[in-house]
């Protein structure tokens, strides 16, 4: 707020004092819901993982305790090794897949909003009729991509979510599909801040699209792949819904994903201390993730 | 950045003397085009199986070869589903909880932001950089404490602690003030001097010129809370209180060989968001632009 008379010091610190209590009364009403149920959560998840608390027993400090359990815990591994494998198959198709439908629908074709209408949808659709619909396409017997995996000459189809090998395989082609709308509308508001006059430059150099595409697009969206990189990594390491609905973590355990271990530990079996153990680790991954992304961001800028 | 909005200046058109190149950008077009026609089809293709699923009988949703228009149109699929499983319930809580949720995140939302964006007062800056380290932290990282609390409150397995839980979010706020940053102050200014207080200023002049962001950020909450899956999970075991989604689940894993019947549910579930979006898509987009760019 501007003052622009010379106030005495008393109005001063009265209006301080008002705007204080003015700006308080405006947050206040988020502010309560916000405090109770999601910063003393997250403040309390840190202090729980060195708890041994289960539902039925009281809270004691075991220090490392529940670490050291973890790091033994043959589910734990399995779950982050299967977390890792997602994020290394979801990242690069879902960017390359927005990035494509992104460059090829910043041109003038006709139909161009309907294709982005409908690509954009899969993003909203519900994430039960996503798993279902998918499951079903994938079917290993008369399933409609197996039957179209047969007619081109592939006799023997994966079994997909029914196969300990391609279940996750199957996870992230959903994913992918589901998600990739969402990057290209990033894509294309990314697409729109590169001055035409550089394509027109380098087309009187007699570059070819390719080279275009290399040699201006992809450089002049750093900012936004850097960003799409970092929400796609996060995301992924995040994967709990589409697993839950789609495998439930099976056959086996072969797509049980970090979430499910601190829901099943944490909620199911009422073990507090230890599943915020597992949670600490999720949130060190993506930190790490988060940090390192703007390190390298940041050198590569000079 | 829109859907809607066209795409940036030409870059094919070529200097008026030089009408060599004409060609070649035709060329490239009509295979552009096939690209994106067959890859866009690709796509779709989940959808189109969805609703022809929809309206076969259960034995002919995985025939060989696939026949993608039903051979007749079994329109009482979407009649039948209604006494199948208890849908008006599922619908009514789902809408209910959706209503609940957005008016309570865009009211708390945007008042919030207001003291964020228009008020300057000691220790604004921290509280607000708290909101916004909190939406770095995965959610999975403390449902556990979340969950703790509830229980201890008595509030599990009551539609309440979904609202408590997604009503208060820090996104609402966020967004909105990311809107409200873009609004000079001067507006504010001559408010004040005219005798206006903050909370006339918010009503009366904030909230009417943000009518976009208000927009973006109804839509974005209305389609998450009615596309949630985990909330209603973990904290729904009633079968009264379940949602549309926990619905739809529930019968999969019960009726797991009635296909058509299940992609019936399935495009049920869609068809609210799907009329929501097209109304809508603008907001949608800006919002994710906003959000996402910022």
């Amino acid at each position: 707020m501007t003052v622009t008379l010379p106030a005495s010091p008393r109005t001063q610190v009265g209006r301080r004092r008002s705007n204080t209590w003015v700006g308080w009364s405006f947050i206040l009403p988020n502010f309560l819901g916000f405090a109770v149920l999601t910063l003393v959560p997250v403040i309390a998840s840190l202090a729980l993982a060195f708890l041994d608390w289960d539902s039925y027993s009281t809270p004691r400090w075991v220090g490392l305790a529940n670490f050291e359990r973890m790091i033994h815990n043959d589910t734990f591994w399995t779950a982050l090794r299967n977390t890792a494998y997602y994020a290394v198959g979801h990242v690069p198709l879902t960017l390359c897949a927005a990035l494509g439908f992104a460059v090829l629908l910043n041109q003038r074709l006709r139909g161009v909003r309907f294709f982005r209408t409908a690509l954009f949808f899969p993003y909203i659709t519900s994430l039960v009729a996503v798993a279902v619909v998918w499951n079903m396409l994938l079917s290993p017997e008369l399933g409609p991509v197996n039957q179209f995996l047969r007619a081109i000459g592939i006799d023997h189809p994966p079994g997909w979510t029914t196969s300990t090998t391609w279940a996750m395989p199957a996870v992230i082609l959903a994913s992918v599909w589901r998600d990739l709308g969402y990057y290209m509308i990033l894509y294309l508001a990314g697409l729109q801040t590169i001055p035409g006059e550089l394509y027109e430059a380098a087309q009187v150099d007699g570059a070819s699209g390719w080279q275009r595409f290399w040699n201006i697009t992809v450089p002049s969206l750093r900012p936004t792949t850097f960003f799409v990189l970092i929400m796609l990594t996060i995301s992924s390491f995040k994967v709990f819904d589409l697993v839950q609905v789609m495998t439930e973590g099976g056959p086996g355990r072969s797509t049980l994903v970090l979430s499910q271990v601190i829901f099943r530990e944490g909620i199911t079996q009422g073990r507090f201390g230890y599943s915020s153990a597992v949670s600490m680790v999720l949130f060190v991954i993506v930190l790490t993730i988060t940090v390192v992304q703007f390190q390298w961001q940041r050198r590569s800028e000079r | 950045m829109t859907l809607t909005i066209s795409p940036p200046a030409p870059v094919e058109a070529p200097p008026a003397e030089v009408p060599r190149p004409r060609r070649r950008p035709s060329v490239r077009r009509a295979f552009a085009y096939l690209l994106l026609v067959v890859l866009s089809v690709a796509v779709l293709v989940p959808f189109a199986w969805m609703v022809s699923s929809s309206l076969k009988l259960d034995a002919e949703v995985f025939s060989v070869p696939i026949r993608w228009i039903p051979a007749e149109f079994h329109w009482d699929n979407f009649t039948r589903i209604w006494e199948r499983i208890p849908l008006v319930t599922y619908l009514r809580n789902s809408v209910f909880l959706s209503l609940v949720i957005t008016a309570l995140q865009v009211l708390t939302g945007s008042f919030a932001a207001y003291g964020f964006a228009k008020v300057r007062f000691p220790g604004r800056d921290a509280l607000f950089l708290a909101y916004l380290a909190t939406i770095a932290v995965p959610w999975q990282a403390y449902m556990v404490p979340q969950y703790i609390i509830m229980q201890k409150a008595g509030l599990v397995n009551t539609h309440l602690s979904l609202i408590l839980l997604q009503a208060f979010g820090a996104f609402g706020v966020f967004l909105m003030r990311q809107y409200y940053l873009t609004i000079p102050d001067e507006l504010s200014e001559a408010a004040r001097l005219d005798g206006l207080s903050e909370y006339g200023i918010w009503a009366r002049i904030i909230l009417p010129l943000s009518k976009p962001a208000l927009a973006s950020l109804a839509l974005l909450t209305f389609v998450n809370t009615w596309n949630d899956y985990m909330g209603p999970f973990i904290y729904l075991t009633d079968n009264k209180l379940w949602t549309i989604q926990l619905g739809l689940r529930s019968f999969v894993g019960l009726y797991d060989a009635e296909y058509a019947m299940i992609m019936t549910g399935s495009v049920l579930s869609v068809l609210p968001i799907l009329v929501i979006f097209l109304l809508g898509q603008k907001y949608f987009v800006q919002g994710i632009a906003t959000s996402g760019m910022k």
